[in-house]
């Protein structure tokens, strides 16, 4: 394997991470605001607040690591990338610093929870998905000119994309469809089968506009002129595996049998379409300016990150399982027997 | 194609985020520390009250985490978004030490989330206060590996520049640069000063606030003995800053001292104001400087004389310089009365103005962090990577700079807010006497 494939192959993994960690985080947010509105609160917060206390800081490094390492890995992405999003990451700074910094205020600084917070946060979780969504967009070419060997945004031209409208919209309904199949798993297995139940009913929900975007984007795509949607109907047959294992994640949870089985289908599911997704798109970072090869980085730098990837790596794997062992596997805790906040 | 307002924006933006960000991640890297400190100073003596010490300042630390971690991501995507051109060349050369910043900062953050959550959980105490660790050799190594950075844009080296190309990189070189072990060390030990002068800044305020319990008074003690150790630290290593800059950066050290004429046995000026490069009203301590720059009275020390103008920085640096190196002396002395005093018994230690004192210290250390980031990074314009790329350079061509820079004040005014009304709420909602009162009502035999 070459070290450019290496490179973007660990960041790519990193990044589909960060969208299942987060997706359930900022999906979580949304349904606790929500049942906030229709005064379910009392059936959901619970749940919600013990999955989210000791994770919400992981879930934030996720995404640091990707756009740390990418600068790294490919540094004239810092070049192309930085210029060009200014505006729309900073927007999701911004929301992810309110979020953020509003979950600690709220799960230590008041006992009842303040409303008003409960909703920013809530709304935060559908907005920072659909900003965060806006650097796909770009990365399909033809919303970015070199004027002057500068790169500049067409604004104009994102805005009345169909496409970018339709990546966003798949962006906000995947959150929250992935955030409702792993809360109904957690909730059953903490005993809660109020919250339980309730989840279930959101994740079908949810799965229907899932498919309807899904498709949405696979049409603009076809009549985009570059040739990511040739090379994806060349791989049509993993999407097809992907889409038999959506089906059999919505019938696990509509018969109500194997919810941990359907939480692992649907992260093998968007696994699969997600790296599916890079693939087809592959060699290209940002149509087509930018290619995985000619942005890569020095050969001593590569070798010293990869070195230090392995090397973290040994680090991070038995600490996240040793989370995974303390909080998600743990019965007592997930049932909440008892209280061992600090 | 510069963009002159871009360029403005982008340095007011960026000092923005940074001055914002250094005051949650300073006390980020030096409270871990502190509570472990105390857990394990409450395991060996059996005393509850240390470990009580520790579970509140992990409550309270929380929410400063939050804060910086949020900043910190902040800072981290702006220097791609402001600065592009500069991380475009940075990431080629340094971003292994950014790399690995972010795993301490993973490290840090999964230990943390257990550490929290896992209070009372395991059957020996030792385990949960291991736990900590990990917390503080992460928090401390992701300084490390992000003031190397800063180190390496101040003394680059590790790679060399032909024809415009950069050729021959070697990222480990590029790491261990001479601006690297004084910096480290600098911003290492202030930190754990800032954060111990800090919360024993609040256990001087809750002893005046009538609140006599003996667990301030402990933690006062600790708190005041550690500040001192590392006040000394950072007076020495403040020393051997002072050299390492006359040999490698003698213009920022001549800007601060307002050093304009190269001249052996240089002195040293002390406060002053600037009026059209004559210094009025400053005391100067003869041979001070030449002992600063080279530990010998009669050295010569480079003036501003040698640099061409548009390579000078700021003068104003200098008032920064004093207003560190003030409050890093009046910490040292503060800290050193009080010590001494509880070992010779003196009466005015415990009086109500030495208290006032103590309170005093934890937002003037602050304000030391601030003044020499400022001095640090103001000293080295109008290099973004000191002698290679000039700022200007390595800013973005975007426009709408400034008004991200209006919705950033926004946000951390909101941060700074909350984060205050949210510490002041929580600590005074359960004062020390209700949470030690609580307790024994719950059981008898552990905290």
């Amino acid at each position: 394997m070459s070290l450019e494939l290496l490179g973007i192959s660990v960041l790519w993994i990193f990044l589909f991470g960060y969208v299942i960690v987060a997706s359930i985080d900022f999906g979580a947010g949304f349904f606790n605001a929500y049942s906030l509105l229709t005064g379910k609160q009392h059936i959901l917060s619970k749940v919600i607040k013990r999955y989210l206390s000791p994770v919400w800081e992981i879930t934030n490094v996720f995404l640091v690591f990707f756009f740390v390492g990418i600068v790294g890995f490919f540094p004239q992405t810092a070049f192309y990338y930085g210029t060009v999003l200014l505006v729309p990451m900073s927007i999701s700074l911004i929301l992810i610093a309110i979020r953020g910094s509003y979950y600690a205020f709220e799960a230590y600084g008041t006992k009842k929870g303040h409303k008003g917070y409960a909703l920013a946060y809530g709304l935060t979780g559908l907005f920072i998905p659909a900003s965060l969504s806006i650097v796909f967009s770009i990365s399909e070419g033809g919303f970015v000119n070199i004027i002057e060997s500068q790169p500049i945004l067409d604004y104009g031209a994102l805005f009345t994309s169909p496409l970018a409208w339709s990546i966003v919209m798949l962006s906000i309904v995947a959150v929250l469809y992935i955030s409702a199949v792993f809360l109904t798993w957690y909730a059953k297995k903490a005993n809660d089968e109020k919250a339980s139940n309730l989840m279930r009913k959101y994740a079908l929900i949810w799965a229907f506009p899932l498919i309807i975007s899904s498709l949405g984007i696979i049409i603009e795509l076809k009549s985009y002129p570059n040739e990511h949607f040739a090379a994806m109907t060349n791989l049509w047959w993993m999407f097809a595996i992907s889409g038999v294992l959506f089906l059999a994640t919505v019938w696990l949870i509509w018969a109500r049998t194997g919810y941990g089985l359907a939480v692992m289908l649907l992260v093998l599911q968007f696994a699969i379409a997600f790296f599916v997704y890079g693939i087809s798109h592959y060699p290209y970072l940002l149509y087509p300016y930018l290619t995985v090869y000619d942005s890569f980085t020095n050969k001593a730098m590569a070798i010293s990150l990869v070195v230090a990837f392995i090397a973290g790596l040994c680090l991070l794997l038995p600490s996240l399982y040793l989370v995974l062992k303390l909080f998600l596997f743990n019965k007592d805790y997930v049932r909440g027997n008892q209280d061992y906040h600090v | 194609m510069i963009n002159e307002s871009s360029v403005f924006w982008s340095r007011m933006l960026t000092e923005l985020t940074l001055s914002f960000h250094i005051i949650y991640a300073t006390i980020g890297v030096g409270i871990p520390l502190m509570i472990m400190i105390a857990q394990y100073v409450g395991y060996k003596k059996k005393d509850e009250h240390y470990i009580l010490l520790a579970r509140r300042w992990a409550r309270g630390f929380v929410i400063t985490v939050a804060v910086g971690v949020v900043t910190g991501t902040a800072i981290g995507l702006q220097l791609s978004l402001l600065w592009p051109n500069f991380m475009e060349l940075a990431g080629q050369v340094i971003a292994l030490p950014l790399f690995m910043e972010t795993f301490a900062f993973f490290f840090e953050a999964i230990f943390l989330g257990i550490y929290l959550y896992t209070w009372d959980r395991f059957k020996k105490h030792k385990h949960h206060m291991l736990l900590l660790v990990p917390v503080a050799i992460g928090a401390s190594m992701s300084a490390v590996f992000i003031t190397i950075v800063n180190a390496f844009m101040n003394a680059p080296q590790g790679f060399d520049v032909i024809n415009g190309e950069l050729v021959n990189i070697q990222p480990i070189l590029a790491m261990f640069n001479p601006a690297m072990p004084t910096k480290v060390a600098h911003v290492l030990v202030t930190a754990y000063m800032t954060s111990a002068f800090v919360l024993a800044s609040i256990a001087a305020f809750n002893l005046l606030k009538g609140s006599n319990h003996i667990y301030h008074k402990k933690a006062l003690f600790m708190l005041m003995k550690l500040g001192l150790i590392f006040a000394i630290a950072a007076a020495v290593i403040g020393d051997f800053s002072g050299k390492y800059l006359a040999e490698y950066q003698p213009e920022k050290l001549a800007a601060a001292e307002w050093h304009f004429e190269t001249e052996d046995g240089a002195s040293l000026i002390l406060f002053g104001v600037l009026d059209d490069e004559e210094v009025k009203y400053a005391i100067e301590i003869p041979y001070a400087l030449s002992i600063l720059a080279h530990n010998n009275p009669a050295a010569e020390v480079i003036g501003l004389d040698q640099y061409a103008v548009e390579n000078v920085p700021p003068l104003y640096i200098h008032y920064l310089f004093d207003i560190m190196v003030m409050i890093g002396m009046f910490m040292f002395a503060l800290a050193g009365i009080f010590v001494l005093g509880k070992w010779r018994n003196w009466k005015f230690i415990s009086s109500k103005w030495f208290k006032w004192g103590i309170v005093a210290g934890g937002p003037l250390s602050i304000i030391a962090i601030e003044a020499g980031w400022w001095l640090a990074e103001v000293g080295r314009q109008p290099w973004i990577l000191y002698g290679y790329m000039r700022t200007e350079e390595g800013a973005t061509a975007s426009s709408h700079v400034d008004v991200m820079l209006l919705l950033f004040a926004g946000v951390y005014i909101i941060l700074a807010i909350g984060s205050i009304v949210v510490l002041i709420r929580m600590f005074k909602r359960n004062p020390i006497e209700r949470e030690i009162e609580d307790r024994h009502f719950q059981d008898g035999e552990h905290v």
